[in-house]
C-alpha cells in the first residue's frame, strides 16, 4: 500500500479551502507588487519642498513701485536649483545642500588690482544691501521673477580698484569635491563635500564678464532672496546676478573674484563651445542648437511665454553690445 | 482565474502604480516647480523602461525555459506604446498648447524631437497589428519581420534621451547598455551557434 492511499479523506484540503488560501496569496501578491513598486518611485521622486531656514536679513531697502511681474513662490526658487556640484536633478539640490556650510566664508579679490584683499563675509553682508526684483531666464527655457537682495558689483570693483589694464573679471564657485587645485577656503569637512561625479561638467565651476558688464548697475552680488540669507541650494552665502544673461552666468557660491586682460574661460562654454558662448545673453533670435530659446515658461504658469531680448533688459544694456554681431557672440 | 490571467492583473496593477501617484502629486501640487516639465520627464522615461523591459522578455524566455512568459510581451510593448502617447500629448498640448507650427518648427529644428516622433511613429503600426487577427493576416514571418522594428524605435529612444541631457549622462547610457545587451543577446543566438558548427567543419 502506498503512502499516498493511507491519506484519510478528512486531512485533504478541501476545494474551497485551497481557492481561498490561493486568494489569499495573489491579493498579498497584488498588494506587496504594488507596494514595492509605489515606494520605489517615490524614492526616485521625493516630493515635498523643503522650508526655507536661513535667517532674516535686517535693514536692507526694500524695491519699490508696482511690479510688472508678479514673483515666484519662495519654494520654487528654493526647490528648482541648478547646481551640479551637488546633483544634476533640479528637485533635489535643495535637500544635498541642506547642512552646507557658508560660515566663515571669504571671497578672495585679485588679479589686476590695485588692492588684492580677502574678504570675510560678514563684510560683504555690511555693504548697504539692497532688493531687487529681476526676471531669472535659464538656458533651459524656464524663468522665474525673484527679489533678490544685495548690492551692485560695481561697489565691490571700485573697492578693488581695478588697474587700467583689466579687461575682464573671473569669477570662481566654492567646490568641495576632490580637486588638485583645492578650493581657496578652509571650511568644516563633511557637509560641504560635493560628489557629483556624474555633472559631466569640470569643477571649480568658473564664469566671467566683460568689465564693462560688471561695472553695470544692474549686475549685482546677491546675499539673499525674498529678504532671508542665501539658502545653500541659490548660492549660499554669496553669488552673482545678470538678469540679461541665461542663468548659468549667475554664478553661485563665490570664493574669488579675479581681475585679468584676457577674456577668462567659462564653464558651460569650455564644455560644449558649440552650445554656449562667453557672452550668453538672452536672445529669443538666437536658438541653442537642441532647443529654440524664442519662448520660456515662467515657473508656475502652464503656457509658454514669448521670451524677450536681453531678457526685457534691452533699454538698460543694449549700449554694451552696440556694433556686436549677437549670433556670432552667443 | 487562472495563472496567466492573474500575472496580466499584476501587471497591468503595477504598471499603473507610477502614473496613479503623478496623478495624486498632481492633484495636490506636489510635483515642484515645473510639473510640465517633470510629466515630460517621467512619462518619457516609462516608455522606454516598458520598450526595454518587453525586449527582455524573448531573452527570458530562453534563458529560464519559461515559454510562458511570452503571453505577457504584447501587454508591456502596449504600455510603452500607452506612456509614449502621453509623453507626446504632454508635449503637445502642455508644453507647446497645440501651437502646430512651433512643433512643426521643433521637429524640423531639432534632431531629437524629430527621433522621438519617429520612434513613437514605428510604435503606433506595432500597436495596431498587435492583436491575435493581425498576426494571422500578415503571416507568422511577415509579422515578425515587421515587429522587429521595435528595435529601431528603442534606438530612437535612446538616442533621443541621450540628446536631451545637457552634461550628464548616465542614466541614457545605462539605457543604451541595457538595450545593447539585449540586441547583443538576438544577435548572438544567431549567429553564434553557426559559427561553432562552422569551426567544427
Amino acid at each position: 500500500m502506498s503512502e499516498s492511499e493511507k491519506i484519510r479523506s478528512s486531512e485533504i484540503t478541501d476545494e474551497s479551502a485551497y481557492l481561498n488560501r490561493r486568494n489569499f496569496i495573489r491579493a498579498g501578491a497584488l498588494a506587496g507588487t504594488a507596494a514595492a513598486t509605489g515606494l520605489v518611485y517615490r524614492y526616485l521622486n521625493p516630493p515635498p519642498p523643503r522650508e526655507v531656514t536661513t535667517a532674516d536679513i535686517e535693514g536692507f531697502s526694500e524695491a519699490k513701485g508696482p511690479l510688472k511681474d508678479e514673483l515666484t513662490p519662495i519654494e520654487d526658487v528654493t526647490n528648482y536649483n541648478n547646481f551640479y556640484e551637488f546633483t544634476t536633478d533640479k528637485r533635489g539640490v535643495a535637500s544635498l545642500a541642506e547642512d552646507f556650510r557658508s560660515d566663515p566664508w571669504t571671497v578672495t579679490v585679485d588679479g589686476l588690482v590695485e588692492r588684492p584683499r580677502v574678504f570675510g563675509i560678514e563684510e560683504l553682508l555690511k555693504i548697504e544691501q539692497e532688493e531687487r526684483i529681476y526676471r531669472f531666464r535659464c538656458v533651459e527655457g524656464w524663468s522665474m521673477v525673484i527679489p533678490w537682495v544685495g548690492f551692485p558689483l560695481k561697489k565691490l570693483i571700485e573697492m578693488a580698484k581695478p588697474l587700467s589694464s583689466a579687461k575682464y573679471v573671473a569669477f570662481q564657485t566654492y567646490y568641495g569635491g576632490s580637486n588638485p587645485e583645492g578650493p581657496d577656503v578652509k571650511l568644516p569637512e563633511g557637509p560641504n563635500a560635493m560628489g557629483n561625479v556624474f555633472a559631466g561638467i569640470p569643477f571649480p565651476y568658473v564664469e566671467g564678464l566683460r568689465m564693462d558688464e560688471a561695472m553695470h548697475p544692474l549686475a549685482i552680488l546677491a546675499t539673499g532672496l525674498y529678504g532671508k540669507l542665501m539658502p545653500p541650494q541659490n548660492g549660499a552665502p554669496i553669488r552673482l546676478v545678470v538678469p540679461w544673461k541665461y542663468g548659468f552666468k549667475s554664478i553661485k557660491s563665490i570664493v574669488r573674484i579675479t581681475f585679468t586682460d584676457k577674456q577668462p574661460p567659462t564653464t558651460w562654454s569650455a564644455a560644449t563651445p558649440n552650445e554656449y558662448g562667453f557672452y550668453s545673453n538672452v536672445n529669443p533670435e538666437v536658438d541653442h542648437p537642441r532647443w529654440s530659446q524664442a519662448t520660456e515658461r515662467r515657473i508656475g504658469e502652464y503656457g509658454r511665454r514669448e521670451t524677450l531680448l536681453f531678457n526685457g533688459y534691452a533699454e538698460e544694456v543694449a549700449g554694451l553690445y552696440k556694433g556686436m554681431d549677437l549670433r556670432k557672440n552667443y | 482565474m487562472n495563472d496567466t490571467q492573474f500575472n496580466k492583473v499584476l501587471i497591468v496593477v503595477n504598471a499603473l502604480v507610477p502614473p496613479a501617484l503623478l496623478a495624486w502629486d498632481w492633484y495636490q501640487g506636489n510635483l515642484g516647480a515645473n510639473p510640465v516639465e517633470f510629466v515630460l520627464a517621467t512619462t518619457g522615461v516609462l516608455t522606454l523602461l516598458f520598450l526595454l523591459i518587453s525586449l527582455a522578455v524573448t531573452p527570458l524566455r530562453k534563458i529560464t525555459g519559461r515559454n510562458d512568459l511570452i503571453r505577457y510581451r504584447r501587454m508591456l510593448g502596449l504600455f510603452a506604446f500607452f506612456y509614449g502617447c502621453a509623453h507626446l500629448i504632454t508635449y503637445s498640448i502642455f508644453d507647446k498648447s497645440l501651437d502646430l507650427s512651433a512643433i512643426v518648427g521643433d521637429v524640423w529644428q531639432r534632431p531629437f524631437i524629430a527621433l522621438g516622433m519617429s520612434a513613437l511613429g514605428i510604435l503606433l503600426p506595432l500597436a495596431v497589428t498587435s492583436t491575435k487577427g493581425w498576426i494571422k493576416r500578415l503571416g507568422g514571418k511577415r509579422w515578425q519581420r515587421l515587429h522587429r522594428l521595435v528595435y529601431v524605435a528603442a534606438v530612437f529612444g535612446v538616442i533621443h534621451f541621450y540628446l536631451i541631457q545637457k552634461s550628464d549622462f548616465f542614466w541614457p547610457i545605462v539605457a543604451g547598455i541595457v538595450l545593447a545587451v539585449l540586441f547583443g543577446y538576438r544577435l548572438w543566438v544567431k549567429f553564434a551557434p553557426k559559427v561553432r558548427s562552422e569551426a567544427k567543419a
